[in-house]
């Protein structure tokens, strides 16, 4: 066992606390070339993961850079170096600590280039472009330890492999390089020990004592939850009730939309006034500092929020949270209650509130999962290519490289281990001409091979532009909302919503209803209004789909021949179902078919998940057209889509086949928005199309055109080419996830129960309530135009022909 | 030409509206040519030929090098269908001058076989200003009463046929959100959508067309069925 150096021994002391074991073991292990710390919120992770560096720098002998901490949040990042700073200070060691995130200053980020300090403070994407510059080998010469915060998070997104890939580039500046890892609780650890080791070294992984179990319950309510819908407005007053008796009390949404209506309904109801407020992505920057601000000293009882507070800062109080709508996803359940009582060894207190009948089972599964501690999540996928193609580039900035060593370097990250030359070659072909099956840029050539072997750029000045577009996150096109007449911005939508806004319309943002007034150059400008209702709300935010795990397992409880566990309510809906038609069964395929005021109905049962079964509709409505079976329109959930239109299949098993159902998936994808979307980021992401920045909007020029362009112009001329193949894999997962319906296909196996009927099944009625039905396309936009067209016409007075 | 076949939806363009300008009758059709039928004069505007070249060569990125073949595919197709005597390509039909030089042989000779057997007029824009050595005549506008091409509308001109601003309509039916490229007119004038394949659009509703056009102006979107709508964003 390493000893605490005295200095160390004595800080502690003075603080009467005394050191963790799992600190104690990140001391003993700080040679390991690879370490991964599970450890929970407020277990002292954070300094678990610098005691070792603190150690080795306290003797004060090291030069320039020693450890680089790299997390998701900038925030963060600013957070933990006034956090290091007090022990650093106090135990007077020599030791310069500074950040380094978008925020930091031109002249500060200069000198720390020139002058780098011992433990450097970043994000992903500013490590990105610090690798971008020649004088990185300088800069990092000396870097020991690497400590990545939050992986667990970061392993979620295109960042982590970002990250990735330049801690195999740092590696081989630094050969002694060592990574450590901070996570939240994660089902798989060893996948995350494989992502973060170099491969293939090892990665010890160790596990903080977790605490006790959170204690999560039901929100017990006088009113039932309704038949459908996503709101929870219902449950308003017991929210109210809980928010009183607590100190400071978190209540998760899953989506933007969902958090401003209920805010909204709070306030309504808020006799006692107590001081509440709103967090989420859409709000402005400057609105969301306030509420942390307000937060952080103790003035809120209580903050709606939504996924934008599951990561930074320690709040401190928070001693409730409240997640409204099911969880959707155990995990990210357990990692929302971390954030309630930071306090070690005290068990954080949960209230699950389903906003309807449905999510009152989910509710319960999700229970049950947490308290078997069997968490959820998908298997990552290889490492992105199109992550690959803008390393390659960054590369290229930082000056000539050799293509054997760079994919040597490459497959030593985890994510990446099984990528072959040839798919290499094909990312670096990409990067050097454009990939083309025409090779039309032998002259323009953006990389290209020198008389020694090497890859340069050829135009230098391409640097600049590779390193604007650095990163991977991509922002939807939004829009700031500012008040007529003020300076300060309430928030930002998505521009696709402002333009469906005409002037008059109402919607919510930052719990305040405002009505539309006009578009002024790339500001949403709007009024107060004294409009009680709002017209709409929409923000696209992510809809998360209930994971595989959790559906199975409410499948399973299907199986039950009873539900003691449920209210009553719902175990007589479900005993109803179980009389009246079939409840669906894990390694069956439950369809029903029934006519409802007029139309004939269809519905599948595939359990997939939101996004799934959206894309199950999308390709069943198509091929029910093609066999002239007249659908008209249809709407999905988490476990259902409900198709209907003018005629009955009477025999629906054909229309699910495996085979038939993929061949449709693929001539659909061809033209499908969701594709041209997926398309548009991994354009970003690779370096084909560059961001949409501000600027270039606001003057409005015409040279910028849709990337939906190329996307047909692909389809058409080039169809093989890297960037459709890498939006064909996006596909399978994300926003069309079709993996989830082979998954689906796999576990029914053709096994499919058809159940015809003469009404409405109780499992299907509540989809009649659903909003988001969506109508079968067909020449349906061109009749919307020409019907729009018409009544405009009218209202100017004109019939089209009066110019004459 | 094997690309020519694979150019979609061509059968779709075979709509068109009619309007009138300064006593002529002309069409706006969905491909977003403008054909004059007394006269068998087709003008398409902003080609935009050798723009992904253009961008490469000035160290941009490395675009679908595909958009010359594709523009000149659909022209083909409005030749093919119209037969006309003259066609006037309004301005920027080439990215920028030396764009021409970059023509591939087979993208020229494409062009030529085009333009055989019958008038054919470059009007200068403001990316291509210089005479190309394609053939065809090089004007800065062309006068062909009671109409005149140019390649920006001026202010108090009257039968004017302009292109440049790339106009695209912006429309909410029913909630649906539809963006298309689109003819603006009123009793003056006419400016056409861009016809190359990667052109963006300028919202009608922009201040330079607002100002330029008569406040009762109208607005052709292109598209499967061509549909005619007060302009919108016009001067109120």
């Amino acid at each position: 066992m390493a000893v605490l150096l005295p200095l160390f021994a004595d800080w502690f002391a003075s603080r009467g606390w005394s050191i963790h074991p799992h600190q104690q073991a990140m001391l003993d292990r700080a040679e390991d070339p690879a370490l991964l710390l599970i450890a929970p919120t407020g277990g002292g992770k954070t300094l678990a993961g610098f005691l070792p560096s603190l150690a080795e720098l306290a003797p004060g002998t090291h030069q320039g850079l020693h450890t680089l901490y790299v997390s998701p949040l900038k925030a963060l990042a600013a957070d933990i170096r006034r956090n290091l700073s007090t022990p650093v200070a106090e135990m007077a060691l020599p030791i310069r600590i500074e950040d380094r995130t978008g925020d930091t200053t031109a002249t500060q980020k200069k000198r720390q280039r020139a002058d780098p300090p011992h433990i450097l403070l970043t994000t992903p994407e500013s490590l990105a472009l610090l690798l971008s510059y020649e004088d990185a080998p300088r800069m990092f010469a000396g870097l020991q330890r690497v400590i990545v915060d939050e992986i667990h998070a970061l392993a979620e997104s295109k960042r982590g492999d970002q990250l990735m890939l330049a801690l195999a580039r740092l590696q081989s500046l630094c050969p002694t390089l060592r990574r450590v890892g901070l996570s939240a609780t994660v089902e798989d650890p060893p996948a995350l020990a494989r992502l973060l080791a170099k491969h293939p070294d090892p990665c010890e992984i160790l596990q903080a004592d977790p605490g006790p179990d959170a204690d999560i319950r039901m929100l017990e309510t006088e009113e039932r939850p309704p038949w459908a819908g996503g709101g929870g407005a219902y449950a308003i007053p017991a929210v109210l009730e809980q928010v009183k008796q607590h100190r400071t009390t978190l209540i998760f949404h899953n989506t933007r939309a969902q958090a401003e209506i209920f805010f909204h309904n709070l306030w309504l109801a808020n006799d006692d006034d107590l001081p509440i407020g709103i967090h989420h992505g859409s709000l402005a920057r400057e609105q969301r500092l306030k509420v942390e601000a307000a937060m952080v000293a103790g003035k809120l009882r209580a903050i709606v929020c939504t996924g934008t507070l599951d990561l930074g800062i320690d709040w401190g109080d928070v001693d409730l949270i409240i997640q409204v709508g099911a969880p959707k996803n155990v995990k990210r359940l357990i990692q929302r209650i971390g954030r309630a009582n930071h306090r070690y060894n005290a068990p954080s207190k949960a209230l699950l509130v389903p906003a309807n009948r449905f999510e009152v089972v989910e509710c319960v599964a999700a229970l049950e999962a947490a308290k078997a501690h069997d968490l959820d999540g998908d298997p990552r996928g290889p490492g992105p290519r199109d992550v690959l193609c803008q390393h390659i580039l960054i590369a290229a900035c930082a000056g000539p490289f050799d293509a054997d060593e760079l994919y040597a370097e490459v497959v030593t990250a985890g994510a990446y281990a099984a990528l072959t030359r040839a798919e290499f070659d094909a990312c670096l072909d990409f990067a050097a001409t454009g990939g083309y099956a025409l090779r039309a840029y032998d002259r323009w050539q953006r990389l290209k091979q020198r008389d020694d072997g090497l890859w340069e750029l050829r135009d230098p000045r391409a640097a600049r532009q590779i390193r604007m577009n650095l990163g991977t996150i991509i922002d939807s096109d939004l829009l700031k909302v500012r008040m007529r007449g003020q300076g300060v911005p309430l928030g930002e939508i998505e521009e696709a919503f402002a333009a469906s806004l005409t002037r008059g319309d109402t919607f919510l943002i930052g719990g305040k209803i405002v009505q539309y007034e006009g578009l002024r150059e790339t500001v949403v400008e709007v009024t107060r209004t004294p409009y009680r209702k709002p017209k709409i709300a929409v923000f696209s935010g992510t809809k998360f789909a209930t994971s595989t795990q959790l559906s199975h397992r409410i499948l399973r409880m299907f199986q039950q021949e009873r539900w003691p566990e449920l209210p009553a309510h719902t175990a007589e809906w479900l005993a109803h179902q179980r009389y009246v038609s079939k409840l669906p069964e894990p390694d069956r395929l439950l369809v029903e078919t029934f006519p409802w005021d007029g139309r004939e109905h269809l519905c599948v049962y595939g359990f997939a998940g939101r996004n799934a079964m959206q894309t199950l509709g999308l390709l069943l409505t198509q091929r029910m057209e093609k066999l002239g079976l007249h659908p008209m329109g249809f709407v999905s959930t988490d476990y259902a889509v409900l198709i209907w239109g003018l005629d009955r299949p009477t025999d629906p098993a054909p229309l699910l086949q495996g085979g038939d159902l993929r061949e449709a998936f693929e001539t659909w994808l061809a033209g499908n928005a969701l594709m041209k979307r997926t398309f548009k980021n991994v354009a970003v992401i690779s370096g084909l199309i560059d961001r949409n920045t501000g600027g270039q909007r606001k003057t409005g020029r015409q040279a910028t055109f849709s990337s939906d362009i190329l996307y047909d112009t692909l389809r058409r001329y080039d169809p093989d080419h890297l960037l459709m193949d890498i939006t064909r894999e996006e596909a399978l997962k994300g926003l069309v996830d079709f993996g989830r319906i082979e998954e689906m296909l796999a576990r029914t196996h053709g096994r499919i129960d058809h159940v015809a009927l003469d009404r409405v099944t109780p499992l299907a009625a509540p989809l009649f309530l659903e909003v988001g039905k969506v109508p079968v396309e067909g020449m349906a936009t061109e009749r919307l135009l020409a019907e729009e067209a018409a009544r405009l016409m009218q209202e100017a007075g004109l019939d089209g022909r009066q110019l004459a | 030409m094997a690309l020519l076949c694979r150019a979609m939806d061509m059968e779709h363009y075979e709509n068109a509206t009619r309007f009138p300008l300064a006593g002529s009758t002309l069409e706006a059709r969905g491909s977003g040519a403008l054909w004059w039928p007394d006269a068998k004069l087709l003008a398409v505007s902003d080609l935009h030929l050798g723009k992904s070249e253009r961008i490469a060569r000035k160290g941009g990125s490395l675009l679908p090098p595909y958009e010359t073949d594709d523009t000149l595919a659909r022209l083909d197709l409005e030749i093919d269908r119209l037969d006309p005597r003259t066609v006037v390509c309004l301005g920027d039909s080439f990215d920028d001058d030396a764009s021409v030089e970059g023509l591939s042989e087979d993208t020229r000779l494409w062009v030529s076989r085009l333009m055989a057997g019958r008038r054919w007029v470059w009007i200068q824009g403001n990316h291509d200003p210089g005479p190309v050595d394609l053939g065809g005549t090089h004007l800065a506008e062309l006068q062909k009463p009671p109409l005149t091409f140019r390649h920006i509308a001026k202010t108090g001109a009257s039968g004017e046929v302009s292109g440049h601003y790339h106009p695209k309509a912006v429309l909410n039916a029913r909630g649906r959100h539809v963006s298309r490229p689109c003819f603006l007119y009123d009793a003056d004038r006419v400016i056409l959508p861009a016809f190359g394949t990667y052109t963006g659009g300028l919202r009608s509703s922009m201040p330079a067309l607002a100002e330029l056009m008569r406040p009762e102006a109208l607005a052709i979107l292109t598209g499967p069925f061509t549909v005619e709508i007060p302009m919108p964003g016009r001067a109120q």
